[in-house]
């Protein structure tokens, strides 16, 4: 029995030395998100609580918690407290099976890459709740939007998945970076990581894909009836589920905790390093895309996920797997 | 080993408690949030005793596109608004219980045949036709079975999806009249000739455009 808490304990501990860094670096995103939009328009962008603006988010945060929670009279009172509680929760479990380093990593389990792919598709849960419990036009339209967005867009990341398992033959995370040791996948598998990109995008309701919280038509979409500590956590699901995307994206396609060339002043930086510059790296990216890209149409959004890009990702399975086969490069002989 | 039976128990007792839910909660829309629940409890038993591949595709198939949609179907019907003509106010003299009788005594004789087979004749479980080796991971064996041995009904059930959803775009398909779609390539070909138009507008009597 003692031994079943010893375990426990450093099962809490671990976890709580994952989760603490994952809240934190959501806050500073945010913050760097607005500092890298507010570049590019040439403002300045939060730079006034602390130095550079640093501090903006706990601010926000700060705000957010003194705020009254307000709940319709009219909405579902048990699902409406539910929603945000679902997309956080959701947001944070995934992060469990993310690999670090080597042997660098909370749950090294065998369907790693299922996993996140299978709590990334419920995370249309919350905002479906949400959008429904709020018992209100704007948030329903919203969160049908929102779920017929992320279900569209999950299937064409499914098949640029299986295009990366094809080239690695585990379901493993870690064995996916082990397997970009020579070669990382954005080189040969490239329209796939662009496709991955465009798809995450859509994923985690960003622009140019935001339409679920188009401010012009739909006030904010599923969110429009939550106030307070519970809007916050929606909003910080949402972040650390672009956070997330950036990760899969540099675990699948940018080699990892893995250094770029393996000579001397590159590999001495250590492996979990490497990760977070390489999902800075996309974090970045996503907030160019949104401070330079106009938003969609609709049908455009729906025409872009099922008629261009599933398609074209299933004949990049083909192609893969006929060349693994032609050259007889197929793993796991 | 303890902590293994809480935690089958605390799994198997949401389960039956939620699948109860689904049946007898009123409003229809909570009726699915307990099927989901439902789903995700037997995804958790499923990894619990080792398949894990299954657990996952239970959670991506059922949960995260299945349940989706009956919960777009049963908020887009607004069956939850109904409710009150179709559950509780109303009672139908009971027609629907003959129905619901038969099916479950279908299925409970199919369990009495299935679990009757292994209490009598144990080495059933043993005599399958192919080995399952426990050093491989499950995804792997799933694999190894179901593309080479099974490939044929594999193959047959993937047809039967395909023609099932082909039919259902048929059903519902129905051409509308007035429909403007977008036209990339027009779009882009148009030149400025063809687009501009100058009229010489006479005073106080406006012009007609052939739109």
């Amino acid at each position: 029995m003692d031994s079943y808490f010893s375990i426990l304990f450093t099962e809490v501990y671990k976890i709580l030395f994952l989760l603490v860094p994952v809240l934190v670096s959501v806050a500073m995103i945010v913050w760097l998100d607005r500092r890298v939009w507010a570049f590019v328009q040439k403002r300045r962008g939060p730079n006034v609580v602390g130095p550079f603006g640093l501090f903006q988010s706990l601010a926000d945060a700060l705000k957010y918690i003194f705020k009254e929670i307000i709940i319709p009279a009219s909405s579902n009172k048990f699902v409406f407290v539910l929603a945000p509680v679902v997309t956080m929760t959701l947001a944070l479990i995934s992060w469990a099976v993310i690999p670090f380093g080597e042997d660098f990593v909370l749950a090294d389990i065998n369907v790693g890459i299922l996993y996140l792919f299978a709590v990334s598709s419920l995370g249309v849960y919350g905002i479906i709740m949400g959008g429904w419990a709020s018992n209100s036009k704007y948030p329903f339209l919203g969160a049908i939007r929102s779920a017929a967005q992320m279900v569209s867009y999950e299937v064409s990341i499914g098949v640029i998945i299986i295009n990366v398992l094809l080239c690695v033959g585990s379901l493993n995370l870690s064995d996916i970076v082990m397997a970009q040791q020579n070669l990382w996948f954005v080189i040969p598998l490239f329209p796939m990581f662009v496709i991955f990109f465009i798809s995450a995008l859509a994923e985690t309701n960003r622009p140019p894909f935001d339409l679920p919280e188009a401010e012009a038509e739909l006030v904010a979409g599923y969110q429009t009836e939550y106030s307070g500590m519970m809007y916050a956590m929606f909003w910080l699901g949402e972040y650390a589920n672009i956070l997330l995307m950036c990760a899969i994206g540099s675990v699948l396609f940018l080699g990892g905790w893995l250094s770029p060339i393996d000579i001397f002043p590159f590999n001495a930086i250590p492996g979990p390093f490497w990760l977070i510059f390489k999902i800075l790296f996309l974090f970045i990216l996503f907030a160019l895309v949104k401070a330079t890209v106009p938003r969609y149409r609709y049908d455009q959004l729906m025409k872009l996920g099922w008629k261009i890009f599933l398609p074209f990702s299933l004949f990049y399975v083909v192609l893969t797997s006929s060349f693994l086969l032609y050259f007889d490069l197929l793993p796991g002989k | 080993m303890i902590a293994h039976s809480v935690f089958f128990y605390i799994f198997s007792l949401i389960a039956i408690v939620s699948a109860v839910m689904v049946t007898v909660s009123k409003n229809t829309v909570h009726s699915v949030f307990f099927l989901i629940l439902d789903f995700i409890s037997i995804s958790c038993l499923f990894i619990m005793i080792g398949a894990e591949f299954l657990g996952m595709i239970m959670l991506i198939v059922y949960v995260g596109a299945v349940a989706v949609l009956f919960l777009f179907v049963v908020m887009m019907l607004n069956v939850a608004e109904q409710k009150g003509q179709w559950f509780s106010s109303r009672w139908d003299g009971g027609t629907h219980i003959p129905v619901g009788l038969l099916v479950s005594l279908i299925i409970f004789f199919e369990l009495i045949i299935v679990i009757g087979g292994w209490k009598y004749k144990p080495d059933l479980l043993n005599s399958l036709s192919i080995n399952i080796s426990t050093e491989v991971t499950n995804t792997r064996s799933i694999g190894n079975v179901l593309y080479t041995d099974y490939i044929l009904l594999f193959q047959i059930s993937g047809m039967i999806l395909l023609v099932a959803m082909i039919g259902a775009i048929v059903l519902t398909y129905r051409e509308r009249a007035g429909v403007k779609r977008q036209s990339y390539v027009k779009q882009i070909s148009r030149e400025r000739n063809e687009g501009v138009d100058l009229i010489e507008a006479e005073k106080n009597k406006g012009v007609k455009i052939d739109a």
